[in-house]
């Protein structure tokens, strides 16, 4: 196990909780504001994918596909909220749930009809193939692209909450609803706008990430829950906390699974070991999950008080 | 007073139905429909579980797939030791008698929802949903990668187990093992709602504060709760197991989990047969639109907005009329 090694896990740990984070900052995002719990969130991932996909493939582009699925996802988020998600403002979080769970059901089935039962490959653009000479490691492009992608839209999404006027828009609708409202401004229109920057982000990173895996349905979910962990132990409604949370979470799981197996291999035998291993690694984001709820309930972060 | 006669009225339409049905595939040879309603059975019993949480206690559980997957294991895993004679660990053996594993699958199921919702309860709402499904996925990866009993591949129950008395193989057997154990879960169910237990927990569901201004302790009381409700849905798992005669991390996916809710949802939060209606309505959507078209999830995902958007109630409150208080 080499130094080179170690260090290549841990980049892959920093590009895996920076995607997270683009999905765990809408997530929160649309918590802080509005008070909803959005189940189909994966769902839009999903799009930024698939639509990514497909018009790569006609265009023969990948930037192309990018902005598209980007786009796609942008305006599927602002059609949802205008027609289901806006009746589900005053409601319980149950149905919050429920309703959402039925977009997931629609939406899957949906991206189903059109793409058909098999996964779509996308493949990774032509000036970001092969590594690069780091030094002490040779690192894919691709993925150290998706670094850099995910620190400047970081950086960018907190330009936009912290420098612009619809970030003060955003920071009050947070703070007090009935307030700004009060104050003329368009409240169902500044929802809009949040729920589709944030179906934006996480369609970026569902067509970012297709590139690395197969774009398939139900890709989404998984991604969806890890992004919950990522809010749970960040805080909710805390921006700042979904970075720190996506961090530990893409770190530690990426770290483990690499780790694990090889620290059983020291006592067990290696078929075993790796079996062990694996299982145990797969817990390891929970057990810090259920870490940080003990010590901390309402997260590292706590948006609220 | 109209309205309550009328849900128990429906309550006994549903009770029979799910009894007549199979009865009249037994009559009339058609075991498929003797296994459906066996199903339909085992869910209600599920959604019977998880409606103590969700219905009396107001907690919204969107991991109950977890104990329906460690039920289902339990079944599986003390049958496989049984049947190929290795045993468990520490020298106990697998056992085949379903007694004995319900009441495995059900203590293992306790302590699952004990740790569980000892750390969840911590928080409430939104953080609530959010844990129970990332615990719940914990436990199916947890499935999904140890390599002893079949990961991915899951694990076959090549005979039914047995119970006193009865043939378990027999398809009509079963479905009347099923369905007594169904009818004792909604006896517990109603028991409980006209317990004080009942009465202090909907009390804490629907104000936590003046609850514990009168003196109940809303921790303890949710706990007991959530506990009772994981081992429920913890012996629908081992008895599903036995019904299809296998167990996989499929049992234990987010979208179970899911299918769980909507299942309490379709029937009506709360109602004593909500599960029952709910259940009977998604196999039965499952079976008829799933005939028609593969895509039929599609139109179940639109019925369900629907249900969430203009139909509260679900089912039972849309012929019984809404409760009272709720």
């Amino acid at each position: 196990m080499s130094l080179a090694l170690i260090l290549e896990q841990l980049l892959n740990g920093v590009q895996f909780g920076l995607m997270l984070f683009l999905m765990a900052a809408g997530l929160t995002l649309v918590f802080g504001v509005m008070g909803l719990i959005n189940l189909a969130h994966g769902s839009l991932f999903m799009i930024g994918a698939f639509v990514c996909a497909a018009v790569a493939g006609v265009a023969g582009s990948f930037w192309v596909g990018l902005v598209a699925g980007l786009a796609a996802a942008a305006a599927a988020g602002a059609l949802i909220e205008i027609l289901v998600i806006r009746r589900l403002y005053g409601r319980d979080h149950l149905d919050q749930v429920l309703a959402t769970f039925a977009l997931i059901l629609i939406l899957s089935e949906g991206v189903r009809m059109i793409f058909g039962p098999f996964p779509l490959y996308l493949s990774v653009p032509d000036a970001l193939r092969g590594t690069l000479d780091l030094g002490v490691v040779e690192y894919s492009r691709y993925r150290l692209a998706l670094i850099g992608f995910g620190i400047a839209t970081a950086i960018g999404l907190w330009l936009l909450i912290a420098r612009t006027r619809l970030g003060i828009r955003i920071r009050a609708g947070e703070s007090d609803r009935e307030m700004i409202a009060a104050l003329g401004v368009n409240i169902r229109v500044l929802y809009t706008v949040v729920f589709a920057l944030g179906a934006a982000l996480a369609g970026m990173a569902g067509a970012l990430v297709g590139a690395i895996q197969s774009v398939q349905v139900g890709m989404g979910e998984p991604v969806l829950i890890l992004a919950f962990v990522v809010i749970v132990i960040g805080g909710i409604g805390s921006i700042k906390g979904a970075m720190v949370g996506a961090l530990m979470v893409g770190v530690i799981d990426t770290m483990g699974r690499f780790l694990l197996p090889r620290a059983f291999a020291l006592v067990l035998e290696p078929a075993q070991a790796t079996g062990v291993g694996a299982a145990l690694a797969s817990m390891l984001i929970y057990v810090l999950m259920a870490l940080v709820l003990v010590l901390r309930p309402k997260g590292l972060f706590p948006a609220h008080g | 007073m109209v309205e309550k006669r009328r849900e128990w009225t429906l309550n006994a339409v549903l009770a029979i139905a799910l009894f007549a049905v199979p009865l009249a595939a037994l009559w009339l040879d058609e075991p498929f429909y003797i296994t459906l309603a066996t199903r339909v059975a085992i869910l209600a019993l599920a959604g019977v579980g998880l409606n103590i949480a969700l219905g009396l206690g107001g907690m919204v559980s969107f991991g109950h797939a977890a104990y329906f997957g460690i039920g289902g294991y339990v079944a599986g895993i003390l049958a496989h030791h049984a049947f190929s004679g290795q045993p468990l660990f520490l020298g106990l053996s697998g056992s085949n008698q379903m007694l004995v594993i319900w009441a495995v699958a059900m203590a293992i199921s306790a302590l699952a929802a004990l740790v569980i919702g000892a750390l969840s309860l911590r928080t409430s709402g939104i953080f609530f949903i959010m844990i129970t499904l990332a615990f719940a996925q914990m436990i199916f990866y947890f499935a999904l990668s140890w390599p002893a009993y079949g990961g991915e591949d899951g694990l076959p129950i090549f005979l039914r187990n047995q119970f006193p008395g009865l043939n378990t193989m027999r398809g009509w057997e079963m479905f009347v093992l099923s369905y007594a154990v169904l009818m004792l879960a909604l006896a517990l169910f109603a028991m409980l709602r006209g317990a004080r237990f009942g009465a202090a927990l909907m009390a804490i569901r629907q104000n936590p504060a003046r609850a514990a201004a009168v003196g109940i302790s809303p921790f303890g009381i949710k706990l007991t709760a959530f506990v009772i409700s994981g081992m429920i849905t913890g012996l629908a798992g081992a008895m599903m197991a036995e019904l299809t005669r296998f167990v996989s991390p499929a049992m234990m996916t987010w979208q179970m989990s899911g299918e769980l809710i909507v299942i309490i949802i379709l029937g009506g939060v709360g109602r004593l047969f909500g599960p029952v209606a709910g259940a009977g309505i998604l196999v039965a959507f499952e079976v008829l639109f799933g005939g028609l078209t593969e895509h039929w999830q599609f139109f179940l995902g639109l019925v369900l907005l629907g249900v969430v958007l203009f139909a509260r109630g679900g089912l039972i409150g849309l012929l019984a009329g809404r409760e009272r208080h709720g």
